[in-house]
């Protein structure tokens, strides 16, 4: 009989699953897993929606699933926690610089930051060519957390991750 | 009315504007004028639809009788339904959308900020979550105000009998009944008699840049908090509803 994985390793599978929309980082890289409890083969996880009616929610929550039932569990219960509310915050600057190399502009700073509070626009950089010399194409992009950019000196357009 | 009662009903309207609203919006998908446009919409009336995903389902917990957002939405009748009047007028020409939502942008702006203080941890976080993404609604329905405003004199003049036609619709967003009045004066919901002025306020500038006006003491509709509505919403629910009510219980 498979023996029940540990936190660490629960961790580590959640871990490996990608976000259906950025393939380049995990799931728990975006902050969406809060938090979980195992006991014995039942396991209680807590995510946190990044955008209310955000579509890739639905299949990362089937993907934990099959993953952690895969994994010996044989029940996955999966809650909604908003408060508090998810936010770019929460995406280390490791996971910034993949989303950088995969072409999408990160968030520009933090939630706290005086340029945000004050609400002015981001100051984005073109993945590509590293240009500050942008603008907004769309305040919405190819998904609900992202804005469409174009770069004035390579011509590129790409999309950039909302700070919220 | 017992506290949960109340407090389902509260939830429940949320819920339905949002959902109103969101369904308003997805008409949109592949008819604006540009793709930009069109994924804008889209991307709206799925923010709309994830906030009402999310009264209807604590709707659905408080009333306690295992009723999902689904039921919730797919198996009622126009008559229980409790949105605000303004979700469910129909898109119109743009101007008429824009201007549809940008009341309502405002208006969400200001309720959130407060309902963020609510006593109920879920509504202060439902609140907290909504918040974010009702700004970027308010950024999108303002700038196109101001442009279409003062653009040419035929984008002036469809914004302008825009804001006239909607107007009579903004008063229902400041009515309290007795589910209101309890609710904020214990702490769980918002007095919105409150917001007007600032509502006003916010209004009247963006108008103001666009060189547009709005109608004075004009007569107000009402009605929602009693499940009527204008004529639209039926034929809206009659769509929206169909399948589920063809085929119950039907799985993608």
């Amino acid at each position: 009989m498979k023996s029940i994985p540990s936190k660490d390793e629960v961790w580590n599978i959640l871990n490996e699953i990608p976000d259906p929309e950025i393939p380049v980082i995990s799931i728990v890289e975006l902050g969406v897993v809060r938090d979980f409890a195992i006991q014995d083969k039942n396991i209680d996880i807590v995510i946190t929606p990044t955008y209310t009616g955000c579509p890739a929610t639905n299949f990362f929550e089937k993907d934990i699933t099959t993953e952690l039932i895969k994994a010996g569990f044989t029940t996955v219960n999966i809650t909604h926690q908003y408060n508090p509310a998810w936010t770019t915050d929460l995406i280390s600057e490791e996971s910034r610089e993949k989303l950088r190399k995969y072409g999408i502009a990160p968030p520009d700073g933090h939630t706290s930051d005086k340029n945000f509070l004050l609400g002015k626009d981001p100051k984005v950089k073109c993945p590509q060519c590293k240009s500050s010399n942008t603008k907004m194409i769309s305040q919405f992009g190819s998904t609900a957390c992202k804005s469409l950019y174009q770069c004035n000196d390579c011509l590129e357009t790409f999309d950039y991750f909302k700070c919220i | 009315m017992a506290n949960k009662d109340l407090l389902f009903q509260y939830c429940l309207r949320l819920g339905d504007t949002h959902n109103v609203l969101s369904h308003r919006m997805a008409e949109w998908c592949s008819n604006a004028h540009i793709l930009e446009e069109d994924i804008a919409m889209t991307n709206i009336s799925l923010d709309h639809i994830g906030a009402a995903s999310a009264w209807l389902t604590y709707a659905g917990q408080v009333e306690g009788k295992g009723r999902t957002e689904d039921d919730l939405t797919f198996r009622r009748d126009e008559r229980d339904y409790y949105n605000m009047l303004i979700a469910e007028l129909p898109n119109g020409n743009f101007a008429d959308t824009i201007a549809r939502n940008f009341m309502f942008d405002v208006f969400a702006k200001l309720y959130y900020t407060q309902l963020m203080e609510s006593a109920d941890e879920t509504l202060a976080g439902i609140a907290g979550k909504v918040i974010k993404e009702a700004n970027y609604h308010l950024k999108h329905s303002s700038q196109w105000v101001v442009r279409l405003g003062d653009g040419t004199d035929e984008s002036h003049e469809k914004m302008q009998s825009a804001i006239n036609e909607v107007w009579q619709f903004t008063g229902n967003m400041f009515e309290m009944d007795s589910v209101d009045q309890t609710l904020a004066d214990a702490g769980v919901g918002v007095d919105v008699t409150e917001l007007q002025d600032s509502w006003m306020a916010i209004v009247e500038d963006v108008l103001e840049e666009a060189k547009l006006t709005h109608p004075v003491d004009e007569f107000m509709m009402t009605g929602s908090k009693q499940g009527m509505h204008t004529e639209k919403l039926g034929h809206m629910l009659a769509e929206m509803q169909f399948l589920p009510r063809a085929y119950p219980d039907a799985k993608w």
